[in-house]
């Protein structure tokens, strides 16, 4: 009797809800520690970024729209799903280095973040709102209000943790994003789609490419629909400096916070949140 | 009585209209545009004496003042009308005699209004009979604030019919009506229901004329004109004492209704002691010094 | 965005004209606030180290007054070595005397500012007016209170920066770069500086090169005030002087207020720096007015969101969108509004717009209301009288214009409204936030829901919901989008000069 074939999965990018491959049909191939094949996961392109950013786009204000108790619930959800499938992402960090134990601390730490920044959803507008006491006859309050499509470069080297730590601050604070996921260690990223697909995000709030950062870079900067460009790695100085320069053509807001360790107190925070929000100030006046 | 499609609730930004006279009050008037504008407000006044204890001596001798304000400046224009309770109506039309000064009365159970509708008409058809030129009568505000705008409509209709030719002033008392939209909606009725002038009070309630209220009252006869053309006179009475007040209202006017309006026909000030001010800021302009009430004859 | 935006709705204002005539016998007689006691010197130095230099390589540039074409005075035109010298001035008192004192210090001297201020408010005003051309009724009543109001409100900040991040500790940046136009002058420079030296930083500023005189005057208040040396710099000069400052390496935080192109030319000198920036740039705000609106206060509300400091306003409202059912009614009230207007004089008091900035800004406005007509607009000015010489321009509306049209899509920064009419809440909210600006947006309604779900969907940084540009020093202030970086004045202004640890 031969032994049983395993069934490979295809990696395959997460825009809209959906799973499509690259529309440029281009790969590149994904090692484990071994240095044996684990995928070859899509190569994306500027064709790509479009359309994750037209599915974000178009996303964008219904899931602005969300009630606050509801932007924490589906963060709640990921969570629980995440928590169901553990196994395999544990399965797949294990595959690229993590030991057995790091690989559940990794999972725990993301399961975490997540309910984190679910809990933040519906107090992060209490504690950095504010009304303002004006001197007329005016009712005056600041709220925040989410800036917008957010392309996010997700770390290199915290494939998960790293990852759901930049997209939860982002999706909770009513953005829509666009991430490219670690270049080197992309399957948890699309595992993770896996999970926000049977999560109750509705599709299009968080789109998930993979690729080369030094050919997306300059397409997630450039484009004009994109409001944030969001950071966490040091960047070699030309990447860094075209982005910037890119960004200026729509004045995009570019947020570059390095992290180094992802377990540290201050890698989960409302100052994450509160990067991706525009501050909003209403006035009423005050009479009979 | 006429049936009529009630004008409804016209919404007003208390804020804003307040900010609105705060601007128009920061105008400067200077110079010549000052003694035209102190004698325009002269021209408009209606001098009035409406007391218990008004005598025929206190009205003769404020038809004097109202045909010769200053005899110092014999050139200066007379006030627009001497207003008086119906009982000195016949005094004071002999006093004018030969002048082209109205008489007005007050009349419809004034200040309250509070008496049967007859008793308002009988009062309205004595003051006519005597001499009034113009009728200043005041609204059922208790029927306004009840929502029975219908009556109020009906009863200034048949006040407007016993006034025959004289003009109808029709009293809001603002100062009863609490809010401006309510200011808006008595201004809307009453001109709807043939009144000639829309006036903000008896003088008799605290508050009195104020620029926010009158600026939505000039607003409600604004509009009106938009959709009629017929032209509305307003009448802000009591509480006017300074000459710097009469000329924010003349702003108030001038920037909201146009030049049409500034003249006595459109434009009264009720007023007992306001003339005076005006005066002693004409002479001040004409000769440069400040004045003393010592000067100018009481009212 | 969908396709309705493109296609106009058939329905167009019947674009009734005034019916009321304002031509009256009676005219106010000219008011001019004296300048009397106003002395403006011949020539005005750098303040770099709380001293008065004159600039490295020497050349001056005249300041012009709009209204009348005279010059003014003239001021020092500091290049790169000016600069060099005033952000190290700006360093030195960093790392010096400034960082040393207490929080509490800090204030005082914020606080003595705020009062110094107010002592000589009249005196700014009048400077204000004759170097900027705004009128003197605004820049007495609006302007100067409100910069002596936002240094007494930052000072009040100064001890109190632990209370303003929860979580965090405050550090400030360091010398900070603030570049400020020519629409505010005062005012720009008070949201810059009070919040700045509030947080600790020192600073090197640069007014706009046509209205450099209130800073200068200010920098004498400075000194008078007591502050150390260094702390507060104020160089004068054009673009490059900027450009200077900009690209400065001894710079830690660039503030920018002005147009949207320069803020982008500036984001993009930043780029690969780790100067942090706030951008406040320009903004094409719509006003948006309800068939249920207070409609006279609506029209008084759309005068001054358009016609406040002659249209130079970042956050103008400058479309209106109306409901059709009270469109003709509104323009007509427009109309009437605008022809009691009195455009002239800036130092008189009846003034109500005053001169244009400068000629440039003359030159482009007008460009404006010729690309409205060709592009097939009915324009319609107030009939009002205005001076031969200076720079004049009567208060402008634009019919007959749609999405498309210049006139609507770009900030014009003058005293020019498009008007646009709308049947329904979201075809309005569609249409206001169809454009790359997002600063500011006006609604009129009766209504207070419908205030709270167009107001939350308008993407823009302040909603003035019956009534417009209002502004107050704990207010803050800012754009979405291309409308720029970061907000200025209020709690939220704070975070843009601290770094939190």
């Amino acid at each position: 009797m031969s032994e049983r074939i395993e069934v490979l999965k295809t990696y395959k990018t997460y825009v809209g809800g959906a799973f499509p491959r690259s529309e440029s049909g281009h790969y590149y191939k994904v090692f484990d520690s071994e240095g044996d094949l684990l995928a070859n996961a899509c190569m994306c392109s500027r064709k790509d970024v479009r359309d994750a950013v037209k599915a974000a786009r178009g996303a964008f204000k219904s899931w602005n729209s969300r009630t606050a108790y509801n932007k924490g619930q589906i963060l709640y959800r990921i969570a629980e799903m995440m928590e169901t499938r553990r196994g395999q992402f544990e399965e797949e960090l294990s595959k690229i280095g993590f030991t057995a134990e790091e690989a559940k601390a990794d999972v725990n730490a993301s399961i975490d973040r997540l309910i984190y920044y679910a809990g933040w959803t519906d107090k992060y507008q209490q504690v950095f709102g504010s009304v303002n006491p004006v001197a007329s006859s005016h009712f005056n309050f600041s709220l925040l209000d989410a800036t917008g499509v957010v392309a996010i470069m997700a770390p290199e080297n915290s494939p998960l943790l790293g990852l759901v730590s930049v997209i939860a601050p982002v999706i909770a604070g009513g953005n829509v994003c666009v991430v490219l996921a670690s270049e080197q260690y992309p399957l948890p990223s699309i595992s993770f789609a896996e999970v926000l697909h049977s999560s109750d995000v509705p599709g299009g709030v968080i789109n998930i490419l993979t690729g080369k950062k030094s050919d997306l870079a300059e397409h997630f900067a450039s484009h004009m629909d994109v409001n944030a460009i969001f950071y966490t790695d040091k960047l070699d100085n030309e990447m860094a400096k075209q982005i910037d320069e890119l960004a200026s053509n729509n004045v995009k807001r570019v947020v570059k916070k390095p992290v180094e360790d992802w377990y540290a107190s201050d890698a989960e925070t409302p100052y994450f949140i509160m990067d991706f929000q525009e501050t909003k100030t209403t006035w009423h006046p005050v009479g009979f | 009585m006429n049936t009529i499609q009630l004008p409804s609730i016209t919404p007003i930004d208390h804020v804003a209209v307040e900010e609105k006279v705060g601007r128009l009050n920061k105008r400067s008037i200077k110079k010549e545009s000052k003694v035209l504008a102190l004698k325009m407000a002269l021209s408009m006044m209606d001098l009035t004496t409406l007391e218990g204890k008004d005598s025929e001596g206190k009205v003769r001798q404020l038809c004097q003042k109202a045909k010769q304000p200053h005899p110092a400046m014999p050139d200066l224009p007379h006030v627009a009308a001497v207003c008086v309770y119906p009982s000195m109506v016949r005094v004071a039309k002999k006093a004018l005699t030969g002048s082209d000064i109205n008489v007005a009365s007050v009349a419809t159970a004034f200040p309250s209004g509070m008496a049967p509708l007859s008793v308002r008409i009988d009062d309205t058809r004595f003051a006519v009979d005597e001499g009034a030129d113009e009728v200043d009568m005041v609204i059922s505000r208790g029927a306004f604030l009840q929502g029975e705008y219908q009556q109020v409509y009906d009863e200034i209709a048949a006040i407007k019919e016993a006034c025959g030719k004289a003009h109808l002033k029709v009293i809001l008392e603002t100062g009863e009506l609490h809010t401006y939209e309510n200011v808006r909606l008595a201004s809307d009725i009453a001109m709807q229901a043939g009144a000639d002038f829309i006036k903000t009070s008896t003088g008799k309630i605290s508050p009195a004329a104020t620029q926010p209220v009158t600026l939505v009252m000039l607003e409600a006869i604004r509009d009106y004109y938009y959709a009629t053309n017929k032209m509305i006179g307003m009448k802000p009475a009591g509480g006017i004492r300074t000459a710097k007040q009469a000329l924010q209202y003349l702003v108030l006017v001038k920037e909201t209704l146009g030049a049409a309006w500034l003249t006595p026909d459109y434009f009264r000030f009720g007023a007992s002691s306001l003339a005076n001010d005006v005066l002693m800021q004409i002479v001040k302009q004409q000769t440069g010094s400040y004045q003393s009430g010592d000067y100018f004859s009481l009212d | 965005m969908s396709e309705s935006i493109t296609e106009e709705k058939t329905y167009k204002p019947t674009s009734p004209n005034s019916k009321l005539d304002f031509q009256s016998v009676w005219e106010y007689d000219s008011a001019p606030e004296s300048s009397a006691n106003l002395e403006i010197k011949d020539q005005y130095q750098l303040f770099i180290n709380g001293k008065f230099v004159k600039p490295e390589k020497g050349r001056y540039f005249k300041s012009i007054n709009p209204a009348t074409e005279e010059e003014i005075t003239e001021f020092a035109e500091a290049t790169q070595k000016d600069v060099d010298k005033a952000v190290k001035a700006a360093r030195k008192a960093f790392e010096g005397e400034w960082s040393k004192i207490s929080g509490k210090t800090r204030g005082k001297y914020i606080y003595r500012i705020a009062r110094m201020l107010q002592e000589r408010a009249r005196e700014f005003a009048i400077a204000e007016s004759m170097d900027g051309g705004k009128p003197i009724r605004e820049s007495r009543d609006v302007d100067i209170p409100l910069v002596a109001a936002h240094f007494f409100y930052y000072a009040g900040w100064a001890d109190k920066l632990d209370y303003a991040f929860p979580g965090k500790k405050p550090e400030p940046l360091g010398v900070c770069g603030q570049i400020i136009p020519w629409n505010f002058p005062l005012l720009m420079l008070a949201w810059k500086i009070a919040p700045a030296l509030a947080c600790g930083n020192t600073v090197v500023l640069k007014p706009a090169e046509t209205t450099s005189l209130t800073a200068m005057l200010f920098a004498e208040l400075v000194k008078d005030a007591g502050l150390p040396d260094g702390v507060v710099n104020i160089i004068t000069g054009a673009g490059q002087t900027g450009a200077a400052i900009v690209n400065h390496s001894g710079i830690d935080k660039i503030a920018f207020t002005g147009s949207t192109t320069v803020g982008k030319i500036i984001q993009k000198s930043l780029a690969g720096t780790h100067k942090k920036y706030t951008l406040e740039l320009g903004g094409k705000g719509a006003l948006i007015v309800f068939e249920d609106a207070a409609i006279d206060q609506a029209v008084e509300g759309i005068i001054n969101a358009i016609f406040f400091n002659q249209g130079h306003v970042c956050c103008a409202g400058s479309r209106l969108l109306v409901q059709e059912g009270i469109a003709d009614k509104v323009i007509m009230k427009l109309r009437d509004r605008m022809e009691s207007l009195i455009v002239g004089d800036p130092l008189d008091k009846n003034t109500d717009i005053g001169a244009i900035n400068s000629k440039q800004q003359f030159e482009t406005v007008n460009q404006y209301l010729e690309i409205g007509v060709n592009e097939g607009a009915d324009v319609y000015q107030s009939k009002c009288e205005i001076p031969d010489s200076g720079y004049f321009i009567r208060p402008t509306l634009f019919t007959n214009v749609s999405q498309s049209n210049r006139v609507v899509q770009e900030e014009i920064f003058g005293p020019v409204l498009t008007i646009q009419t709308f049947r329904t809440a979201d075809e309005a909210i569609e249409k206001a936030n169809n454009t790359p600006f997002g600063l500011a947006g006006g609604v009129w309604t009766d209504k207070g829901s419908k205030i709270f779900r167009v107001g939350k969907e308008l993407r823009s940084g302040v909603i003035w919901a019956n009534t417009y540009n209002k502004f107050d020093p704990t207010s803050p202030f800012g754009g979405y989008k291309e409308s720029g970086v970061g907000r200025e004045g209020g709690l939220h202004g704070l975070a843009a000069y601290v770094n939190l640890k």
